[in-house]
């Protein structure tokens, strides 16, 4: 029994509810929100030093046993995204406090964002199939609300079609778990693949497998992408750099724990429609991110060139593809957060979102111009920089595993998103400066603060890389092989084998 | 036009009391038997709308002057809290306990901290429900 594991879920909860009662002491909101995350970070990184003790770890809900009760399971790969997810929600949230204004702030803004962030702890760290729907829905309430939050026109019409989509998404996800529950009789995560590897090959599974595909892909911008970047260029810089970092990589958990714990039976279909539907995404990010003139649209296509990349790593599978994985998804946290702050920056400085209408910013704020060059080598993945080892240990799994197709479409959209993103430097920062000096608008050093230390988050998982390899190779271990999530689940073969009578 | 509600306000008037006995009653029955926090909620929430059709906002309002959204928040807060204090007693997270304590007149009763949950779920729903029905009825 180890409650800590349940932290990272109620402490948000429960900050966020007593911040609606402090709703005109926007100072001690700020405070709380801030130490809040900095208290569920902290908890991660004593959880991550535990479970490498211990091994995985588990807490049964009131003491109900599983797979009867709900179970909260800490392994190496969701806590290290716990970890990641609320380092960049801190930084994100500081950002906000200096630049959203009193008015979000005095709408509930921080509670919903921390709701949010118990959300999405939640969904990494459950160990219950239903209450992984739950925690998706308690991210997503939060979402819609943030998202909707300042009510201006465009807010409200690509709300709206982000709440019609995703009500859609969790319907069918909800239809999903009645046939998974009708098919196995079971919610529990580990019980759930001990009872498909019994059943074999069975067709009814692996159609139960392609539904959840379909909803998680939905969640996660996989293919079904098109309400994506509207929904991620209406809500302001803070907001949107939230989502970008911390919703799609959520439903890109879900795919990867489904498609390496439950669904492990029937690979060559459901992994190959994987490794489709993330080369298709690759192909379509990169020709939305070329296409664009719009920086949020180049930043949103971004969004899913990462997403089709880290898809591509899960549908190689083999064990350095998984840590490939593990090591660019924490990686693509920290630095699309990164990029959606820079590119908020960019249209707060100069009103305009066209990037032939920006010029020469790099003389006016020079930090800033090179906060971005910074994050445009660490999405392209130049070394030594976070995201050159994650496409390195994918690029080796796709050669381990064949699947060279991938492996080329991989490494071609490196070339693009560095296109995508050269374009908007070159355009933007270099060049003639546009703005005079007396037009300058002043960009305080504490709003260039966030970036600045999203910068170091990404050098110090790029040169930290030796220091976090243990974990990450840990957490691909426990992916690849399930059956060491299993046993600390369903405590070895004793359960096991009354759980088959 | 201002319509005639002197029946709808004469039968509210004894109504609400039945309503909010029976939420009361599902609320403490949903122990043992069905009912529980949220259908009781829900039972106190409708009187509570019943009052508000009755009469208007500011009326409703000066004989139950809460914030509803706070209410909702309070509730939340309870039924955390009770989940979050099984951590201090060293069990896992969620565990409720119950005991029996005589109470004169009443005899023996039982007493248990599910039933401080369920007042938190209740006041959510009662919270929520009212909110949104407020909402709804203000951007005429």
């Amino acid at each position: 029994m180890s409650n800590i594991i349940v932290l990272p879920l109620i402490v948000p909860v429960i900050t966020a509810i007593l911040l609606v009662f402090m709703r005109e002491n926007v100072l001690l909101q700020r405070i709380i929100t801030l130490l809040t995350l900095v208290f569920v970070t902290i908890i991660s990184i004593v959880l991550l030093m535990e479970i490498q003790v211990q091994g995985v770890m588990r807490i049964d809900f009131s003491g109900w046993l599983p797979p009867f009760g709900i179970s909260f399971v800490a392994d190496s790969f969701a806590v290290l995204l716990v970890l990641v997810a609320n380092i960049v929600a801190a930084i994100c949230l500081l950002y906000a406090i200096f630049t959203i204004g009193e008015r979000y702030e005095k709408m509930y803004f921080y509670s919903f964002a921390l709701l949010m962030i118990a959300g999405v702890n939640g969904s990494f760290l459950t160990g219950d199939i239903f209450n992984l729907f739950v925690c998706f829905e308690v991210m997503l309430l939060a979402s819609y609300a943030l998202i909707a939050l300042g009510g201006e026109k465009v807010q409200l019409r690509e709300a709206l079609k982000y709440v019609l989509i995703n009500i859609v998404a969790s319907w069918i996800f909800l239809v999903a778990l009645a046939f998974l529950y009708g098919t196995v009789g079971t919610l529990n995560m580990a019980h759930i693949s001990v009872r498909v590897m019994e059943t074999g090959n069975d067709p009814l599974i692996t159609t139960v497998a392609l539904i959840f595909l379909i909803v998680f892909s939905l969640k996660a911008g996989l293919l079904l992408f098109f309400w994506l970047p509207g929904s991620y260029s209406v809500p302001p810089t803070a907001i949107a750099a939230l989502f970008a970092a911390l919703l799609t990589k959520v439903g890109i958990y879900a795919l990867v724990r489904t498609f390496t714990l439950l669904f492990t039976n029937n690979t060559e279909v459901t992994h190959t429609v994987l490794g489709v539907m993330a080369g298709l995404t690759i192909i379509a990010g990169c020709m939305g991110a070329l296409a664009g003139r719009d920086v949020r649209t180049i930043a949103s296509y971004n969004v899913l060139i990462g997403v089709g990349f880290i898809v591509a790593g899960l549908a190689i599978g083999t064990e350095s593809a998984l840590q490939g994985v593990t090591y660019y998804l924490m990686h693509d946290m920290v630095a699309k957060a990164m990029l959606f702050l820079a590119v908020g920056m960019m249209i707060y400085l100069t009103g305009e979102t066209v990037i032939d209408k920006m010029s020469g910013l790099i003389r006016n704020y020079p930090v800033f111009g090179w906060m971005f060059f910074i994050v445009m080598c660490s999405l392209a993945g130049i070394p030594p920089l976070s995201g050159f080892l994650g496409k390195v240990l994918i690029g080796q799994g796709a050669i381990e595993g064949g699947n060279f197709v991938l492996l080329g479409l991989g490494f071609l959209s490196s070339l693009v998103v560095l296109y995508s993103l050269l374009r908007i430097f070159l355009s933007s920062f270099f060049g003639e400066t546009i703005i005079s000096l007396e037009d300058e608008k002043p960009l305080p050093r504490r709003v260039e603060l966030p970036v600045i230390l999203l910068a170091l988050c990404t050098i110090a998982l790029g040169i930290g890389a030796e220091w976090i390899s243990p974990y990450i190779t840990d957490a691909a271990e426990t992916l690849h092989t399930p059956s060491i999530y299993i046993d600390a689940v369903l405590d070895g073969a004793k359960w096991q084998g009354e759980v088959n009578e | 036009m201002k319509i005639n509600d002197v029946i709808l306000r004469t039968v509210t008037k004894a109504v609400v009391f039945i309503i909010l006995t029976l939420g009361v009653y599902l609320f403490f029955a949903g122990h043992h038997a069905p009912g529980g926090g949220f259908i009781g909620g829900l039972v106190l929430a409708s009187g509570i709308v019943l009052l508000y059709l009755a009469y208007d906002i500011e009326t409703v309002h000066k004989g139950m002057p809460f914030d509803f959204k706070k209410v909702a928040a309070l509730g939340v807060l309870l039924a955390t809290g009770t989940a979050v204090g099984s951590l201090f007693f060293d069990v896992p997270f969620l565990t409720q306990t119950h005991t029996y304590i005589d109470v004169p007149i009443f005899g023996k009763m039982g007493f248990s901290t599910v039933t401080i949950f369920e007042a938190g779920v209740a006041l959510t729903v009662v919270g929520v429900v009212v909110t949104i029905i407020l909402s709804i009825s203000e951007d005429e």
